[in-house]
């Protein structure tokens, strides 16, 4: 084989190495979660909108006085989102069936591949063996990138501190609770169970249980089992989960695949092309000296065969 | 600004159903129990068990299969179709009070069958409520016990009603 063939040969294939799909053994291996990681299960067959878990929340996490009393249903006219002073919030939705509304609680779902981990730059995000996803607040830069990551809009921003704003979200009360094997305030304060507390992998099974054992209550689905690779919060419900304001579009990759195998191409590009490509230069220019000869001569033997 | 403890609001924790001796095959059927007497945020009441007996007339709706005629649910028959019944027939013979606890999670055996049993909490407010909505009885928080005054504080309600002007960062919408 003439060097120039060899030259090609090595270039095409590293060409095609490198932009064609790379294999799965480049990629960073997907995450399934914990093992052991706690998750909690809300059935919204059984919310009444007691808002108990809000205020549970509130006094837990040491939060301002609300605007309104946590027993004023009033504040379900609106849809409310996840605030720096409310890191929990009950949402009231009518549902196409006609029968009577369902409640759902919205607070942070712990993936199990946090978008909000994966995109924060200083790396206060922690994803705990425990499930929790939490924050150091010391670290954040307050630059709010998580909160366009966040494919749920959980992260919320302390607007009103002048000096130190920081992200605010629900942590699944790692600090005060988890930590310790007790389950969240929001959970212990629940009158009805709707937030059943336990092992992610053994919530699922629950889950599809009382799905089997009572068809007519509940839509055929758990939604977080799989959605985004899976969340520690799961939820079951009588309708389709769109109809209670959950996206069903967010598809069950989690965010980190979107740029996975890009990221995982970089060190390669950082490594092994500088390598190779000067590699290639060198022997390119070894015999540059006399290099106008040479190729003459090598396109003269081309034109032989 | 208040709502008068319509069906809003919840309750904290431990109700106990006191009474309902153990040998209840004697049939010592209490006229009241004393329920919520854990609780700090509501205060404790007399389930007036006497009148639910007079109109129910069927023990084993809230008893299930541990007294009463027979269940019905095609569910509970699988395999209580002839179980006789318990000597333990109180709420708290079967529903725990913590079940969320380390201890209990880690003991929840997957070869059991009830393996979902709620809580003695999530039992009284899920069968007492739904069944409420159902005859069209009361079914608010404080129809059926009283928030006592840390309760109160806890729901930011009654005479801890917030004050504060609209602040800044509050709910707000979308």
């Amino acid at each position: 084989m003439k060097r120039r063939d060899f030259l090609k040969g090595c270039l095409i294939s590293g060409a095609a190495a490198s932009l064609g799909p790379p294999s799965k053994s480049w990629a960073v291996g997907s995450f399934e979660g914990y093992p052991d990681a706690m998750g909690v299960l809300v059935d919204t067959t059984r919310c009444i909108g007691c808002r108990s878990c809000e205020a549970a929340c509130n006094k837990e996490q040491n939060l301002p006085e609300p605007q309104l009393p946590f027993d004023d249903t009033s504040v379900f006219e609106e849809k409310r989102r996840t605030t720096e002073n409310a890191y929990t919030v009950v949402n009231r939705y009518e549902t196409k069936d006609g029968q009577k509304p369902s409640y759902r609680k919205m607070q942070c779902n712990h993936c199990n591949e946090p978008a909000c981990l994966t995109s924060c730059f200083v790396n206060a995000y922690t994803k705990t063996k425990e499930g929790a996803v939490i924050y150091n607040g010391k670290v954040c830069v307050g630059c709010r990138t998580c909160m366009v990551a966040c494919p749920f809009n959980i992260p919320a921003y302390s607007y009103s501190s002048a000096f130190g704003p920081v992200i605010k979200k629900c942590v699944l009360c790692y600090h005060t609770r988890l930590k310790f094997g007790r389950p969240p305030a929001c959970v212990e304060i629940c009158p009805r169970e709707a937030l059943t507390f336990g092992l992610r992998k053994d919530l699922i099974k629950i889950g599809h249980e009382r799905i089997r054992a009572t068809p007519d209550r509940y839509f055929d689905h758990i939604y977080g089992e799989n959605e985004l690779g899976g969340t520690s919060w799961l939820y079951l419900s009588r309708v389709p989960a769109e109809q209670i304001g959950l996206d069903e579009t967010v598809g069950n990759e989690p965010i980190i695949s979107n740029v996975k195998e890009f990221l995982g191409m970089v060190p390669m590009v950082l490594t092994i092309w500088p390598a190779l490509f000067t590699g290639f230069h060198l022997l390119a220019t070894r015999n540059k000296e006399h290099g106008d000869d040479h190729h003459n001569h090598s396109e003269q033997e081309d034109g032989k065969k | 600004m208040q709502t008068k403890g319509f069906w809003p609001a919840g309750v904290m924790v431990i109700l106990l159903l006191a009474a309902v001796p153990g040998i209840s095959r004697g049939i010592t059927v209490p006229d009241t129990v004393t329920l919520n007497s854990q609780s700090k945020l509501y205060k404790p009441f007399d389930f007036n068990h006497a009148k639910h007996i007079q109109i129910m007339r069927e023990c084993s709706y809230c008893h299930h299969h541990t007294t009463g005629t027979l269940v019905q649910d095609p569910n509970c028959i699988r395999c209580h179709r002839n179980s006789s019944k318990t000597k333990i027939v109180s709420c708290r013979g079967c529903h725990l009070a913590d079940p969320f606890s380390a201890a209990a999670i880690k003991e929840n055996n997957p070869k059991n069958y009830h393996n979902d049993t709620p809580s003695l909490k999530a039992a009284m407010h899920r069968n007492c409520i739904d069944c409420h909505e159902k005859m069209k009885g009361p079914s608010g928080c404080q129809d059926c016990h009283q928030r006592t005054k840390e309760g109160d504080a806890f729901y930011n309600s009654g005479e801890f009603v917030p004050r504060n002007k609209p602040a800044k960062g509050g709910h707000s919408g979308h």
